[in-house]
């Protein structure tokens, strides 16, 4: 499954990072991205940041998934 | 994200049509716009104007049951762990499954990504294991970058069973078949790896349109949009709705890793059968890497699950409310084939959201 939630860097170590994404912790490996920086927003899949994202699409994304997930609740994904 | 009101996108859609003169026939190749298609119930809105078919791009629906056959013979051999994701473990092969035979003692882990895999080799030397390689070019780079990373440590006891798969060879196949459409809503992530110039070749050699769409129920429908416009103008062209991640050319610097270790390959998809250059295998310099080679995997003949018609559903011709099985004999809970497994599976979206 695809997650299109943009992830935030919050700390890299070598090729491998922290992110956040909603709240959640993960790690990410940041070998397939180039210049990637502590703030930057990254797409993730199967461990892995597939794409850098524009820092203000990538908050106005997240408020969307945010206001959604308060108004509607969503049906829970494993 | 540009999030256009739903009216607005649905009346660019009814415009559109209008200019069309008829209903047209779009393929969602993605397994997971298929889930979202059905969960937000996007179909129904736009009945009149967009029938919508599911595509070859649920991974663990295309894989061949060979290759499934094959994880289950590598899973019960002594000392050998499984590495997976997770979709994988509840497909069913001709007398068995992951779960099952993980219930019988074989050990069969769950993993978020390769990298996992290869930690839990790492961890226990005395042991082997072995990754299901599975999955499109979304997820191919990834487990290059872990392989190599395998090869430069020499990590010995971790290996690879590689059915990776290259989404356009498989909607070239889709289109030599019998299904007849109008255009492509193409996968978002592959896209971002491939880039949208990648489809390019398709959209010359067929004069079928792909738009390379995001994830959200409002991508799609702006997806659908943008291609009912260019359905309409009677242009040909590959375009990208979800513009916040897609690039005309892609990831460049992941399109390298994936090469560097992984080549084209002919690969034999569930219902589509062998498709020429449609897979990647490890490139002479990693076959060591290579789990069929190392445990000498005898050859598995082609083979098939008495009565499911997944093949049929993947090629766009059967809708999975069609299958005979549909419901009673195969349901999420029991599944008899993988589209019924994988949230991403057409079968199993069908039979959630209606």
């Amino acid at each position: 499954m695809c997650l299109a939630i943009p992830a935030r860097v919050v700390s890299i170590k070598g090729t491998l990072a922290r992110v956040e994404v909603m709240g959640n912790a993960r790690q990410a490996d940041l070998s397939l991205l180039d210049d990637v920086a502590i703030g930057d927003y990254i797409l993730v899949h199967a461990g892995f940041g597939i794409q850098k994202l524009d820092r203000s699409e990538a908050e106005e994304t997240l408020a969307i998934f945010r206001s959604l997930e308060e108004g509607i609740g969503e049906d829970a994904e494993p | 994200m540009r999030m256009q009101s739903l009216e607005h996108v649905l009346s660019r859609i009814r415009k559109a049509s209008g200019e069309i003169g008829r209903r047209v026939r779009v393929m969602e190749v993605c397994g997971t716009h298929t889930h979202v298609i059905a969960r937000a119930g996007l179909k129904p809105l736009v009945r009149d104007e967009v029938a919508l078919v599911s595509g070859p791009g649920c991974p663990v629906c295309v894989t061949a049951q060979r290759d499934i056959e094959k994880m289950l013979l590598l899973a019960r051999r002594p000392g050998v762990t499984v590495a997976t994701f997770g979709d994988m473990v509840r497909v069913p092969g001709i007398n068995s499954s992951l779960e099952r035979a993980r219930a019988e003692g074989a050990d069969v882990r769950v993993v978020y990504s390769a990298r996992d895999a290869l930690e839990l080799a790492r961890s226990d030397p005395s042991g082997e294991v072995v990754f299901l390689a599975v999955g499109f070019e979304t997820t191919a780079p990834g487990v290059a970058s872990v392989a190599l990373e395998a090869a430069e440590s020499g990590t010995a006891n971790f290996s690879l069973l590689v059915s990776h798969k290259r989404i356009v060879p498989a909607m070239a196949a889709v289109l030599d078949g019998r299904v007849a459409l109008d255009g492509f809503l193409t996968p978002g992530h592959v896209s971002v790896i491939i880039g949208s110039g990648a489809y390019e070749p398709l959209v010359r050699e067929y004069g079928v349109p792909c738009v390379a769409t995001g994830f959200e129920p409002c991508d799609v429908l702006e997806g659908l949009a943008m291609l009912l416009e260019i359905v309409a103008e009677h242009r040909a062209e590959s375009v990208i709705q979800y513009t916040r991640a897609v690039t005309p050319g892609g990831n460049a610097r992941a399109r390298d890793i994936m090469m560097r270790v992984f080549e084209t390959a002919d690969a034999e998809w569930r219902g589509l059968g062998v498709i020429p250059g449609s897979g990647l295998r490890l490139r002479e310099e990693f076959r060591k890497l290579d789990a069929e080679e190392r445990f000498s995997l005898p050859e598995v003949p082609p083979t098939e699950i008495e009565g499911c018609a997944c093949g049929e559903v993947l090629k766009g011709l059967l809708d999975p409310a069609h299958c005979p099985l549909f419901g009673n004999r195969c349901t999420p809970e029991s599944p008899v084939g993988p589209c019924m497994v994988s949230s991403e599976g057409s079968c199993a979206a069908t039979y959630r959201y209606g």
